[in-house]
């Protein structure tokens, strides 16, 4: 188990390191460095200094390194447009879609589960035809139009749920949340579904196909010989074995939701750190951009790491194997 | 059997080739064939957008500011129907939409094409070489699936800039892993059969032996992937174009066309977004439906 | 109480598939007396587990009971709702599977697994639940209960998963077992050990016992009565001793001429020439005439259940009346 925990954590930190690299690369060597590290607005003599305090004359190896060490210790440049470390701002926002992406997940799971094995157990039904039908939906309804529609039917002509923003916020653990107010949870309301709607889809067709494939299974036959209720057989001895794969899609796809949340974020102006990455990418505030995507990237693979743990600690056959 | 014998009609011997018994397998599925004949008919209108659409909406001689935001069914001045409505610079959104469907359509299915073509050929080399080689491509392509492809594109975009090249570039980047991986199990898995041991007998050089005898086997899984990452490129470049980071305005993509009604839906104009999105939609769906049904009749595994 | 614990009259249960309707089990009759063992023998796909399955209500569909009673201590269980079945299953009526390694949840322990059946139908706590269990697992000889309690079916051996699936059988001490090939995937001394055991719980505690089986010599030395079915009828049974002595049909003759047996070494094996029909749209007419070498025009028809000798029930036109091999 410590051995595995430790090939683990080595892996982790190599993709780390694979990733700072890529990015160093696209920054320094796709772009050009000066423009992409230094305010447009900056004249020739503040050109030059910047080239020389950014060590950008000296060879891309020691420049790596700077940009390595720079980051190991948390300092990946300031903005320009807000003159303030970029992590920070990051870290600032980082609550926000952190928030908005747990949302979606309870919300694809509290749905999706529900609703999938209502599809696999009647799937000759209407109700589970329709099910099914409005999944291939969810696959493949674009989230931003989604949005916009939701936004034209529950903001502008019902008038129920406010179109943009936050909303008010309260304090815990030195955070700001939204969920802790009525009016930021009515603020939270449609972002959350329709980041949460493909999630939503994928939960319920992996359900469904859980419910389909074990019904017919000997344990199944076996638990109903041995006369024990039809929930108990559905609710514990079927639930129990597709509730492992379903744990992993989903623990995995928290990371697709925090990437995906750009989107989301965008279109209901929820000031995340994906509206603050686009908001940089349009106003080219690069140092702000690498911010992101090396805290991105940390935050797939700490993920990644805590899916694994999960999916050994569900699966009592994986646990006995890394046991040995 | 004796009962059996008058039921046999003297049918003409129909020569059964893969082809063949595809095309009626996909048949059995009225859905699937209305979505096929949707995406022929879509297709169609993209190619055929300049002859067909009401007014040329990149034309700005035809265009008149007067014309602005008009609901569906109102008529310009001069005569001509906006069937549904028009956008903030009195463009018929309609010809918008047709115009809209030969870029989304071109930069997903194009970028589609070619990273099928490098992500096969990848595939197939990883397969073949192995070793090194094969670890050094397969490790890439964990590596890149594990991150969601929004995020990739996005940092290919932060990288490089806007503009439609850019936008196909990146396309090609998120999608060749998913062909690579397709194709390397198919090959693996072709390598093994009878076939191919008889045509290594033969001494055959090695690439006819890989493209000639063993690709078209491999096709089947690589064509289901084919469809589904059309689609997914098509939603892609929607939503990079719609985020400001994908095609320039110059050349409005159905997201860039939804984008710019964004402003314009709080205060109830509904039609400039909604109708490239439903666009989008049946062009997506219909792609993915004929995705699903190809999947099903070619997977070997539901095989009657 | 009666003697006869299972009756079962003209039972029929098809299955109607789109391509057509599957006439798994036709018009089958047998009953099971108290601490008797009753073999039921055929090839895959002759019935015999549907059979089983229709006994203790779990036919899945698009499969159902058309016809017949199933007479459990004089109830119908036809007649029974599904609430009323579930309050027989694994309590009267118990079940063991063919595949240990399939029939336990392999993500839940095996006291979850035990537990849940005591609580099913007994109103006792859950430590007395328990201890139940552990005792179920003793009897049916597995070393220190108490540890393998708590352990996952994947941490046992197939010999042992059975055993298990068995003790969980025996919770409720039912008046009915059916066990569907219970010992075909496991060793053979294991599988002499299982029989032992069973055979022996089943006459000390006076439980009937159905024994799904295709191998007849199990049946030999296990049951006192044989019924062997073919194509979803039975076409033979009574007492095993003078069915396997003298086989009337020659669907029975031929399958005891394949089994190796000690005296007949050196000589070839019989083998019975054919395959099975296919069950789909079964037509008229005795379903074994195509592989039998006594057919004749006669048995296009259906061939009723005659009784040559009292005890004894037959499906056959040209019954071999003495040994010929």
């Amino acid at each position: 188990m410590t051995t595995w925990m430790l090939r683990r954590l080595i892996q982790a930190a190599f993709v780390m390191l694979v990733m700072t690299v890529i990015v160093f690369i696209g920054v320094n060597v796709i772009g050009d460095p000066v423009e992409i590290l230094i305010s447009p607005e900056a004249d020739q003599a503040e050109r030059a200094r910047a080239v020389a305090a950014l060590g950008l004359d000296k060879p891309l190896w020691e420049q790596y390194w700077r940009f390595l060490s720079g980051a190991v210790q948390g300092d990946l440049g300031r903005s320009f447009v807000f003159n303030e470390p970029a992590l920070k701002l990051i870290a600032q926002r980082m609550p926000a879609t952190l928030e908005l992406a747990i949302t979606a997940v309870l919300l694809s799971v509290i749905l999706g589960i529900p609703l999938g094995l209502y599809a696999g157990l009647r799937p000759n039904s209407i109700g589970g035809k329709a099910i099914m039908g409005a999944s291939i939906l969810g696959f493949s309804l674009p989230t931003f139009w989604v949005g916009l529609m939701l936004i034209m039917v529950f903001a502008v002509q019902l008038g129920w749920l406010p179109s943009t923003g936050r909303g008010p916020t309260r304090e815990l653990f030195g955070v700001q949340w939204s969920f802790l107010t009525w009016d930021g949870l009515r603020h939270m309301a449609m972002p959350a579904l329709n980041l949460a709607l493909g999630n939503i889809a994928l939960v319920l067709r992996l359900t469904r196909a859980g419910v389909r494939e074990n019904l017919p299974m000997d344990y199944v036959k076996f638990a109903r010989a041995k006369g024990i209720s039809p929930n108990r057989v559905v609710f514990v001895h079927v639930l129990k074995n597709i509730l492992i794969p379903i744990v992993t899609v989903v623990g995995l796809e928290i990371g697709g939701l925090i990437a995906f949340a750009v989107v989301t974020e965008s279109v209901f102006a929820w000031p995340g750190m994906g509206k603050l990455i686009i908001d940089s990418i349009n106003v080219l505030d690069r140092p702000v951009i690498v911010a992101y995507l090396m805290m991105i990237v940390l935050l797939f693979v700490v993920i990644n790491l805590i899916v694994d743990l999960l999916y050994t600690v569900l699966d009592p056959r994986v646990r006995l194997e890394t046991k040995e | 059997m004796s009962a059996t014998s008058h039921d046999a009609a003297p049918m003409p011997p129909k020569q059964e080739t893969p082809f063949r018994r595809f095309v009626s397998e996909y048949s059995e599925s009225p859905v699937a064939v209305a979505s096929f004949v949707l995406v022929v008919l879509i297709f169609s209108i993209a190619l055929l957008a300049p002859f067909i659409s009401p007014q040329n909406p990149y034309d700005l001689a035809q265009l008149d500011i007067m014309d602005g935001r008009q609901p569906p069914g109102s008529k310009s001045l001069e005569g001509l129907t906006f069937w549904l409505g028009t956008d903030d610079q009195g463009r018929d959104m309609l010809s918008g939409i047709m115009y809209g469907l030969r870029i989304s359509l071109g930069v997903g299915a194009g970028s589609a094409v070619i990273a099928c073509f490098v992500g096969t050929a990848l595939g197939l080399i990883a397969a073949f070489a192995g070793g090194k080689t094969d670890t050094g491509i397969m490790r890439l392509v964990d590596l890149q699936l594990s991150f969601p492809a929004i995020l990739v594109a996005l940092m290919i975009l932060a990288f490089l800039g806007k503009g439609v090249m850019n936008v196909m570039l990146a396309l090609v980047i998120v999608e060749w892993a998913r062909f690579a991986r397709t194709a390397r199990s198919a090959a693996l898995v072709e390598a093994r059969r009878e076939y191919m041991e008889a045509a290594q007998c033969l001494a055959l050089p090695k690439w006819r032996l890989v493209f000639r005898h063993m690709l078209p086997n491999c096709m089947p899984p690589i064509i289901v992937i084919f469809t589904i990452l059309v689609a997914r490129s098509i939603t892609l470049e929607a939503t990079l174009s719609f985020l400001g980071l994908g095609v320039p305005i110059t050349e409005p993509s159905l997201g860039l066309l939804i984008a710019n009604g964004y402003q314009y839906m709080l205060s109830g104009k509904y039609w400039i977004s909604f109708y490239p999105g439903i666009a989008l939609l049946v062009t997506i769906m219909a792609i993915n439906l004929v995705g699903d049904q190809m999947r099903d009749v070619l997977n070997p595994r539901l095989k009657r | 109480m009666s003697d006869t614990t299972l009756e079962v009259q003209g039972l029929s249960t098809h299955f109607l598939t789109r391509a057509g309707v599957v006439r798994a089990v036709e018009d089958i009759s047998f009953s099971v007396g108290r601490g008797r063992v009753l073999g039921l023998v055929g090839e895959s796909g002759s019935g015999k587990s549907v059979t089983g399955f229709s006994v203790i209500g779990l036919v899945d569909p698009p499969g159902q009971i058309v016809r017949g009673k199933i007479l459990f201590q004089g109830r119908d269980l036809t007649k029974l709702d599904e609430r009323e079945l579930q309050d027989l299953r694994g309590n009267r009526i118990a079940m063991i599977f063919q595949d240990p390694m399939m029939t336990l949840n392999p993500v839940l322990r095996i006291d979850t697994q035990m537990i849940e059946t005591v609580l099913a139908h007994d109103n006792v706590s859950r430590e007395e639940a328990r201890q139940r269990s552990r005792d179920a697992l003793g009897m049916v000889g597995i070393p220190s209960p108490d540890e393998r309690l708590v352990s996952y079916p994947h941490q046992f051996s197939g010999g042992m998963r059975q055993r298990v699936a068995i003790a969980i059988a025996l919770l409720h001490r039912p008046d009915l077992i059916i066990a569907d090939e219970p010992t075909t995937a496991l060793d053979v001394t294991i599988q002499a050990q299982i029989l032992a055991e069973v055979q022996k719980l089943a006459r000390e505690v006076g439980t009937a016992l159905i024994w799904i089986t295709h191998d007849l010599s199990v049946i030999a030395g296990l049951a006192d009565d044989i019924a062997v079915m073919y194509a979803g009828r039975i076409v033979e049974s009574g007492p095993v001793a003078e069915v396997l002595d003298k086989p009337m049909h020659p669907y029975t003759h031929g399958l005891i001429g394949s089994v190796p047996s000690r005296n007949a070494r050196g000589s070839r094996l019989r083998q019975i020439p054919g395959m099975t029909p296919s069950m789909l749209n079964l037509g008229p007419g005795c379903a074994f005439r195509a592989r039998c070498a006594r057919a004749d025009a006669a048995c296009a028809a259906d061939p009723q259940a005659t009784a040559p000798v009292a005890g004894r029930t037959l499906r056959c036109f040209h019954p071999q009346l003495e040994m010929t091999a």
